[in-house]
């Protein structure tokens, strides 16, 4: 809904003294001075002041000749479309008028500004005009003739499509001019998703050449436009798709990231059917143009980092070993530094591990908070991708240890857990820091670490019983991770050390979770120790409790059908989020129409604002005066053709949309990636 | 694809907008910088897309303004916001500058460019000089009866016909940017060059082009030596007039150009580069109130070429004060606003040492964890003209107009410059 404060400010009452002004320029007999006068109107109408009292006396401009009066009169209409169509509607003869004119720049208008108005109403007007644009002989009108139909089947899909225009939009897909075919398959196809059953616009091979022409005649909006409906041709021959995919290669040249990526999009639609190595080939091709996107703007690189990490995933070795063209720059944003630290990661092999970890130890020193935390996480996963690196990880660790900085020991404390879990033996090195260590940490998640790390190694570590009571003193004000992790490792404690040196700990800490702690979860888990624990089946307990445990690696990839999915959706945001389209724009049909319903109520309540400002207004009588001949068109009190929703209704609706927020399709992080039973008891 | 476009201040409120679509409630607009700011501190920053119930943001930052795309499907996002940028450029052309004010003093333009650059959400064109033909500034001019540009919706959607000059003449820029990071020890860790041909034409009627480089794929394809060395790029990007499938077969660079000033091509090289300016920073804190630098600057390049107005950036710690300078060349400038002192040399040739001695003061009350000074880069900007790092040349431009017939003359320049990035760790 809108809010109170932002409609009363948009509906300013315009001052008297400034509206009759404003009127007397309107209808001067100088040209110029009508021209001012509108100009002043949009202005007025742009910092929120409510001009729509001067509607009949801005309308009466719109009959001239003269182009520059006319096109602002246009966008005039163009802004109050919007709020009041029905009053547009008195503007229609002239736009019939005008779609007849010599001057294409003035048919083209008419017909863009028609399509606009969204009320059904025009419809019945637009036909004929429409139908004749569609052939006019002027491109540029052909061009927005085309665009004209998305708009009109967004109103009334049934008339559109029983009316012969969706045929006529498909002829023009082989229109001579480029722009006009790319207007014209861009709204086909989204004709065609709106509808997919009808099957509007197939992609087929006998298209592609016409397609292909206009590709290397087109501007760059409508070379993105052309591959993208390149990228929508299926098919399963082999030789066909291999024609299409070399004579996309050359617009890997062009200067526009968005034709560069569209290209690559149409190349990974289509290689899962090629021969090796004409996949070779076409990776070859396609890795230089996309590490160029990475030297532009920085919102550009960042959609272009999140395809480079998609396209790496299906093929790790696109580029080669060359980490550092992914470097952090220090001027680059936060939000690229954090994607590339992600494919540093992914790139790292044993050939360039050691360039890696020299310059990700340069981070650790950088002065973003979140950036050297990644770093931190980043250190760990390299640890567990090469193995061969991990006392060079380990001393960096070390290092940190010893600067003792807060924010940085947590991190990596935490990272220290999973590193731990493939490399016990590394606890060693540990030993002399970890007394020190504890006292830094504050943030749950270390501070759970720490005690699993205590507990698991409560043998290595001699102190492990001492720093164990430590943290339990202050159980009782610690959040569940905690409470949870600390349970779990003094039973390991107790079972390992055996001789019921620490029975009065793993008592007190049973006792807290069943007698004192309102938590489920903490109290289940504490009573299945507490059984496990009797003398006779204290044996169990410790084949239950220290087991092997399995092992963790690195995979940070996506599922391979996701994966495969998302390559399909390269450049779309779709491949930014790495989510599927559907989780993200609505449920389905239902989110949809939700959005659109407020969008409609919020239209209907500016209508009814403006509305009660016109009839208030002094001008009501002029609008009678007006020339138009037909009748039906001048009531300017005509319902709103699309009825609101009840209030109450669309907002459940709302509410129940958000409650499908998106299912997180993000892969279970490494540490997570545990047992089913280990899970259980939090080991 | 966007339903609306919106023009926004840094505080959120909506200086213009256009609904293209009317497919959502214009009223999500105000969520926009919530949204950002929740997701920064939920992640600690934010990202060109967001996205929340089901309405997507896609935005870009321009001084003092917001470009907001808003868009309720699975739009091209990179098509958004190449767009976008596109569109900051248009705005730049048609005012000078992009910001709150020059928006506010040209509505009607504004909103004549919106109607034109896209329809129902989809891109048309970001062409300034087509667009300049026929939506004009002086608006009192009335012209009676202005056809759209043939340039609008031809396969040559950039240049229009019946250009004439008296004199016909190209002026051909080669700008080479060096990207470039160094450890202290002098390796180089990151190294790229970012070239870039930028025309000026001034040539009638529709010119045919050919522009021949001193390339390595081209003269290895064709089996010849020339005298010199060639360039190998590794990645290049041309203007759209540029014929594509021509270059992909036989590495021939032909057009015909759009009038006046424009940039040809663009190319990469991420060879290792030699520091072309390399600075040597040392510093000495004594007995814990004064902090010392002794800089040495050394220019490693051709011995004839000059690079000028070079300018060092050398962080130093936050609290310093009172600071005095010494130096064998230029002056140095302290800039407390970025915590670091800035030495200018006008002039500085190859093969040339400069030195520069700095003292500033430290507050008596210590900073605990003085060796955890968080590092900073020194950051350098130069320009040298004459030179190319990459050795790239131009080896001939050829012009011919088959209808005109005229004598047209090619002038070539040629310099290197910094580029975003060319810093020296610490």
């Amino acid at each position: 809904m809108v809010p109170k404060l932002f409609q009363s400010s948009r509906f300013k009452a315009f001052k008297k003294s400034e509206t009759s002004e404003l009127q007397k320029g309107l209808v001067s007999q100088y040209a110029y001075e009508r021209i001012d006068a509108v100009k002043r109107t949009i202005a007025a109408m742009t910092v929120g002041k409510d001009v729509s009292s001067l509607f009949p006396d801005v309308l009466k401009n719109l009959a001239t000749r003269d182009i520059t009066l006319k096109k602002l009169v246009y966008l005039y209409l163009i802004n109050y479309a919007k709020t009041h169509p029905d009053l547009c509607i008195l503007a229609v003869n002239t736009f019939v008028k005008d779609s007849e004119e010599y001057n294409p720049t003035l048919r083209a208008l008419a017909i863009r500004t028609m399509g606009c108005i969204r009320v059904n109403k025009i419809i019945g007007y637009l036909a004929d005009p429409l139908r004749k644009a569609l052939k006019d002989e002027h491109p540029y009108v052909r061009k927005a003739a085309a665009v004209c139909v998305v708009k009109m089947y967004d109103l009334d899909r049934e008339y559109c499509a029983s009316n012969g225009f969706i045929e006529q939009l498909q002829a023009l897909v082989s229109d001579p001019n480029p722009v006009v075919v790319a207007n014209a398959v861009r709204s086909l196809a989204e004709i065609h998703d709106q509808d997919p059953e009808k099957g509007y616009f197939n992609v087929v091979y006998t298209m592609t050449d016409r397609l292909m022409v206009a590709l290397s005649e087109c501007n760059e909006w409508g070379r993105i436009t052309i591959l993208n409906s390149l990228a929508r041709f299926r098919t399963s021959d082999i030789k066909e798709a291999e024609y299409v995919c070399e004579r996309v290669v050359p617009q890997f040249q062009h200067a526009n990231s968005g034709v560069v990526l569209s290209a690559v999009k149409v190349i990974m639609v289509h290689i899962p059917l090629f021969s090796s190595d004409f996949t070779d080939f076409l990776y070859k091709k396609m890795a230089p143009p996309l590490l160029t996107l990475l030297s532009t703007d920085s919102e550009i690189q960042y959609v272009a980092l999140r395809n480079i990490n998609l396209i790496l995933q299906k093929r790790p070795s696109i580029f080669d070993v060359k980490t550092r063209v992914f470097f952090c720059k220090y001027n680059d944003p936060l939000y690229i530094k954090m994607e590339k630290l992600k494919i540093i990661t992914m790139l790292a092999c044993d050939e360039n591990i050691n360039e890696t970890i020299s310059e990700l130890r340069a981070y650790v020193s950088e002065v973003e908070l979140e950036f050297v935390k990644q770093t931190i996480k980043c250190l760990g996963d390299v640890a567990l991708k090469v193995p061969s690196v991990i006392n060079d990880c380990i001393s960096i660790f070390l290092e940190i240890y010893e600067l003792n900085i807060s924010y940085m020991v947590q991190e990596v404390t935490v990272v220290m857990e999973t590193v731990l879990r493939k490399y016990p033996q590394k606890i060693d090195l540990l030993l002399p820091y970890l007394s020190r260590v504890i006292e830094e940490l504050g943030d749950p998640r270390a501070r759970s670490s720490m005690a699993w790390i205590l507990g698991e190694f409560s043998h290595v570590i001699p102190t492990s019983s001492k720093l164990l009571s430590e943290m339990i003193s202050t159980m009782a004000d610690e959040d569940l991770q905690i409470q949870l992790a600390l349970l779990t490792a003094v039973v390991k404690l107790s079972l390992m050390n055996g001789k019921g040196n620490d029975e009065e700990l793993v008592q007190k800490v049973l006792n807290y979770a069943i007698n004192q702690s309102s938590n489920q979860d903490l109290r289940d888990r504490a009573f299945a120790y507490q059984r496990l624990l009797t003398p006779e089946n204290v044996r169990k307990a410790q084949k239950i409790v220290c087991c092997e445990k399995p092992s963790v690696s690195y995979n940070n990839n996506l599922p391979e059908a996701l994966l495969d999915a998302l390559l399909c959706e390269i450049t779309t945001l779709a491949s930014v989020y790495h989510k599927l389209p559907e989780s993200f724009i609505g449920q389905g049909k239902f989110g949809a129409d939700a959005i659109q319903r407020r969008a409609v109520e919020e239209l209907n309540i500016e209508e009814a604002n403006v509305h009660e400002a016109i009839e208030k207004g002094a001008n009501v009588e002029n609008l009678l005066d007006l020339d138009f001949t037909d009748p039906g068109a001048t009531s300017a009190s005509d319902s709103p053709i699309t009825s609101a929703q009840p209030q109450s209704g669309s907002n459940s609706a709302m509410d129940l949309f958000m409650a499908f927020e998106a299912p997180s399709t993000n892969n279970a992080e490494p540490v997570k990636a545990r047992s089913a039973t280990d899970d259980l008891l939090g080991l | 694809m966007a339903s609306a476009i919106f023009v926004l201040n840094l505080k959120g409120k909506v200086i213009i907008s256009r609904d293209y679509r009317a497919d959502i409630p214009m009223s999500v607009v105000e969520k926009f910088l919530p949204l950002k700011s929740e997701v920064e501190e939920e992640q600690g920053f934010s990202t060109p897309c967001l996205t929340h119930e089901g309405i997507n943001y896609i935005y870009i930052h321009h001084n003092d303004v917001y470009l907001l795309a808003l868009s309720k499907m699975n739009s091209d996002a990179m098509e958004m916001l190449v767009f976008l940028r596109k569109m900051a450029d248009v705005f730049i052309d048609y005012f000078k500058e992009l910001q709150e004010e020059s928006i506010r003093d040209n509505f009607v333009l504004v909103y004549e460019l919106l109607d034109e650059i896209m329809d129902f959400g989809f891109p048309q064109t970001t062409e300034t000089k087509i667009l300049q033909e026929y939506i004009t500034q002086t608006s009192n001019t009335v012209k009676k009866h202005a056809p759209p540009p043939i340039a609008m919706t031809n396969a040559i959607s950039w240049r229009s016909e019946g250009i004439h000059y008296r004199k016909n003449e190209v002026f051909l820029d080669v700008i080479e940017s060096v990207n470039l990071i160094a450890a202290a020890d002098g390796t180089v860790i990151q190294s790229e060059i970012l070239g870039k041909v930028r025309l000026k034409c001034y040539l009638s009627g529709m010119p045919e082009l050919r522009l021949g480089l001193n390339d390595k794929v081209l003269f290895e394809a064709a089996g010849r030596t020339i005298k010199g060395n060639t360039v190998e790029m590794e990645d290049v990007k041309f203007h759209q007039c540029v014929r594509l499938a021509r270059f992909e077969n036989d590495r021939t660079i032909s057009f015909i150009p759009p009038d006046g000033e424009f940039d040809l091509m663009s190319y990469r090289m991420s060879s290792n580069v030699r520091p072309l300016i390399w600075v040597e920073c040392e510093s000495i804190v004594h007995s814990g109130s004064r902090i010392e630098f002794m800089v040495k600057a050394k220019a490693q390049f051709k011995k004839r070429c000059i690079a000028n107005n070079v300018q060092i950036i050398i962080p130093v710690p936050e609290d310093a004060d009172s600071p005095r300078f010494q130096t064998s060349n230029g002056h140095v400038q302290y800039a407390p606003e970025q915590a670091a002192m800035v030495w200018n040399i006008k002039k500085f040739a190859g093969g040339k040492e400069f030195f520069m001695r700095a003292e500033m003061g430290l507050p008596s009350v210590k900073n605990e964890d003085i060796q955890v000074q968080k590092k900073r880069p020194v950051q350098l900007k130069f320009a040298i003209p004459y030179f190319t790092t990459s050795g790239i040349q131009v080896r001939y431009l050829k012009i011919t107009e088959p209808k005109l017939n005229y004598h047209a003359m090619p002038w070539v320049r040629y310099v290197t410059q910094n580029g975003t990035e060319y810093s020296i760790r610490q």
